[in-house]
This record gives C-alpha cells, sequence and structure tokens, in this order.
C-alpha cells in the first residue's frame, strides 16, 4: 500500500471497517512512513477533540422561549 | 418495556417507583453514589414520594438552596417521607424537572432509563418530556448550530424538533435510542433551513468531489498535544472556527457522524444520500478539518 491508498482508507481505518488484510498492510506502511502515520495520529485526534467537546449552556433567552413554546404545545390536546 | 404502569398497587406500583428510582440517578446526579448506597428499590414500593424528592432536588438545586439539596438527599438515601420532615419550603408542584448537568453524565447512566422516561411521556406524562428536553436542548441546539451556522435558524430549527418529537411520540417505536431518533427529526429541521438560506451549496446528489485534492499537505508535529496547549474555552473557539469554514456538505456529515455518532447508514437516512456518499465526504471532511487544526496546534505557533 502506497501513501494514497493510506489517506483513502483513513477513514475506514479509524471507524474500525478494514479487514485484517488490509490493516495490517496499511499499519505495515505506518511503521515505515512517518508522514502518514502522523497524518492518520491526527485524524484520529481531530475525530477524537470534536466527540468529546461539550455543548456549550444554552442562551437563557433561547431557553426561556424554548419552554414557553413547550409548555403551549403540552397544554394543547395531544393528536 | 413499553410503558410505565400507573401509579396504583402491587406489581404495577412496584415498577413505577422503579422508573423514579432510575430516574433519581439522572437527577441527583453527582450525589447518586451517597443515595444509591442505600436506596433499595423494594422498599420505595410501602409508599415513598420519590417523584416528589427528585422535584424537590433539582428545584433546590437550581436555586443553591443547600439545605434543601441535603434534605432532599437525607429522604432518598434513609427513605424519610419528604412531606413529614417540614424541610422543604412548600408545594413544588408543576415546577418542571431541572438536572443540574445531565450532559456531565456518563452515557451509560443516561441511556438506562431513557426508554422510561419516553415511555412516561407516551403515556402522557408531560414532567417526563421535559426531562427529555432539559437534558438534550445543549446538544440539540450544537447540532442544530453546527449544521445552519446561523443562530435564528438554529433556534427555529431546536424548537420544531422538539415540539414535533413531542407530536409524533407515538410513532417512535424503540428499535433505536430516543436520542437518535430525536438527532434525525432536529438534522432534518436545520437542513431543511440551510438549503432554503443556500440553495446552491448544499447538493443532495452521490459525491461530486473527484479523487483528487486529498493527499494532505502541512503534516507537523502537533506538540506539546492540543489539550495541554489550550484552556476548553480557547478549545471551544478553536473547533467553532474550523468547523464554520468547513463546506456545508462536508460539514452535515462530519457533525452527524462524529458529534452525535450516528451509524453511516443512519446519517445517510438523515442527509438522504448513499452510504458511499456518506462515506466519501466523511473522509474529505475529516482530512480537511485536520489540516485545517494543524493552524493551531503546530509546534512553534503561538499560543
Amino acid at each position: 500500500m502506497n501513501c494514497d491508498g493510506v489517506i483513502r482508507e483513513i477513514s475506514n481505518y479509524i471507524d474500525g471497517d478494514l479487514d485484517a488484510a488490509m490493516k495490517q498492510e496499511l499499519e505495515r506502511h505506518l511503521d515505515h512512513c512517518q508522514e502518514c502515520a502522523l497524518v492518520v495520529n491526527q485524524t484520529k485526534m481531530t475525530v477524537d477533540i470534536f466527540c468529546d467537546s461539550q455543548p456549550v449552556e444554552l442562551p437563557t433567552e433561547v431557553r426561556s422561549r424554548l419552554h414557553e413554546a413547550l409548555q403551549r404545545k403540552l397544554r394543547e390536546p395531544r393528536g | 418495556m413499553d410503558d410505565v404502569p400507573k401509579p396504583g398497587f402491587g406489581r404495577a406500583r412496584l415498577e413505577k417507583t422503579r422508573s423514579h428510582y432510575f430516574l433519581s440517578k439522572v437527577v441527583l446526579g453527582p450525589l447518586y453514589p451517597v443515595a444509591a448506597g442505600s436506596v433499595n428499590p423494594t422498599l420505595f414500593a410501602a409508599g415513598q414520594n420519590y417523584s416528589f424528592i427528585s422535584e424537590s432536588y433539582a428545584l433546590a438545586a437550581s436555586s443553591k438552596r443547600w439545605a434543601e439539596v441535603e434534605a432532599a438527599v437525607l429522604c432518598a438515601t434513609f427513605m424519610i417521607e419528604p412531606t413529614k420532615t417540614g424541610l422543604f419550603l412548600g408545594p413544588l408542584k408543576a415546577t418542571p424537572l431541572s438536572a443540574p448537568n445531565p450532559h456531565r453524565l456518563p452515557s451509560a447512566i443516561a441511556r438506562e432509563d431513557e426508554h422510561l422516561l419516553v415511555a412516561a411521556a407516551k403515556s402522557g406524562d408531560a414532567t417526563a418530556f421535559e426531562e427529555l428536553v432539559n437534558r438534550y436542548e445543549r446538544k440539540i441546539f450544537r447540532l442544530t448550530m453546527n449544521i445552519t451556522r446561523n443562530r435564528e435558524d438554529a433556534e427555529d430549527a431546536m424548537q420544531d424538533a422538539f415540539l414535533k418529537a413531542y407530536s409524533h411520540l407515538n410513532t417512535f417505536q424503540g428499535d433505536s435510542r430516543f436520542y437518535t431518533w430525536l438527532v434525525r427529526i432536529a438534522a432534518n429541521e436545520a437542513l431543511m433551513r440551510l438549503r432554503k438560506r443556500r440553495p446552491n451549496q448544499v447538493s443532495l446528489d452521490e459525491p461530486i468531489e473527484g479523487d483528487d485534492d486529498l493527499m494532505p499537505r502541512e503534516i507537523e508535529d502537533w506538540r506539546p498535544s492540543p489539550e495541554q496547549r489550550y484552556a476548553q474555552s480557547e478549545m471551544h473557539e478553536i473547533l467553532d472556527q474550523v468547523i464554520e469554514h468547513l463546506e456545508p456538505d462536508f460539514r452535515v456529515v462530519f457533525v452527524l457522524r462524529d458529534i452525535e455518532e450516528l451509524s453511516t447508514e443512519e446519517t445517510a437516512a438523515a442527509v438522504g444520500i448513499s452510504v458511499p456518499a456518506v462515506k466519501s465526504r466523511l473522509l474529505r471532511a475529516r482530512l480537511k478539518l485536520r489540516q485545517k487544526l494543524n493552524r493551531y496546534f503546530r509546534q512553534g505557533e503561538p499560543n
């Protein structure tokens, strides 16, 4: 597998969607290609950083408007 | 379990009490372990008014009345009939439940009682639905904000998503998580607004992107690690910046797959594109984001 092949399969590799043979081939490339190893690592970090980020607080006025609308809805008979 | 039995006698009552016991894990939040050690759900069937305790705790915690918070925990722990303690400030009826920090709970706990809340909401318990809203409003707003990148649209999409979820609650089958179902509704609402605002930028088509520009440029070491370099608030800003500048087609797929953790198939269904298109856009989104982040994370870049 060359660099191009690795880049093409990064997503599948990160998601664990590669079959054993492909995975082994990709990892063999990473063993001797520092650039690809960095890209794979950093792409994985990118996913992790976004995935772990906590949602910020809902702005107070946005939350009140949501709950006002909800109260109106909850009072209606449900159809 | 599709329906939480109405309070009554015997087994039905025990089941209902159990659901409050699970609910308490979320409502009691960080204090849950204190209560959990000694709460026995079977004994609760003897008549403990658990929803009263939960509501009292939530209300007291949100208004920082610590004596009452403690009283609620004591009641839960030692099974004291709360109405007899005189520790609470008065009637708390019709107060929406509000969990202190629902998004910080381990997802396993949050998931455990989700179906109980959904079942209660289905059988007409408005408080249970409000609890679901309280629990997910921040995440749903982040989702609609990430897709639309327009605050007005994001708010409308979030509101309509919750209202539609409530109206169509009876069509929710329970074969997926409620949250996943909610994400699909919210993603739809957000996408509709995004397409309206940028009709030419969001394609429903199969991948238009070729195989060309995949090769990463700007490959540099990220040291010290991004978490060591940036405080949480700075990190939030950086992530916001880089996702803002990702093209909508890529952004939507990335948000659903990597932030909301939908499966490839669920993402394909939500966006209305094929599975290969999801995979192709996800790969490009991840590579583009890595490259954008490199500008902040590379060695020697001033903080």
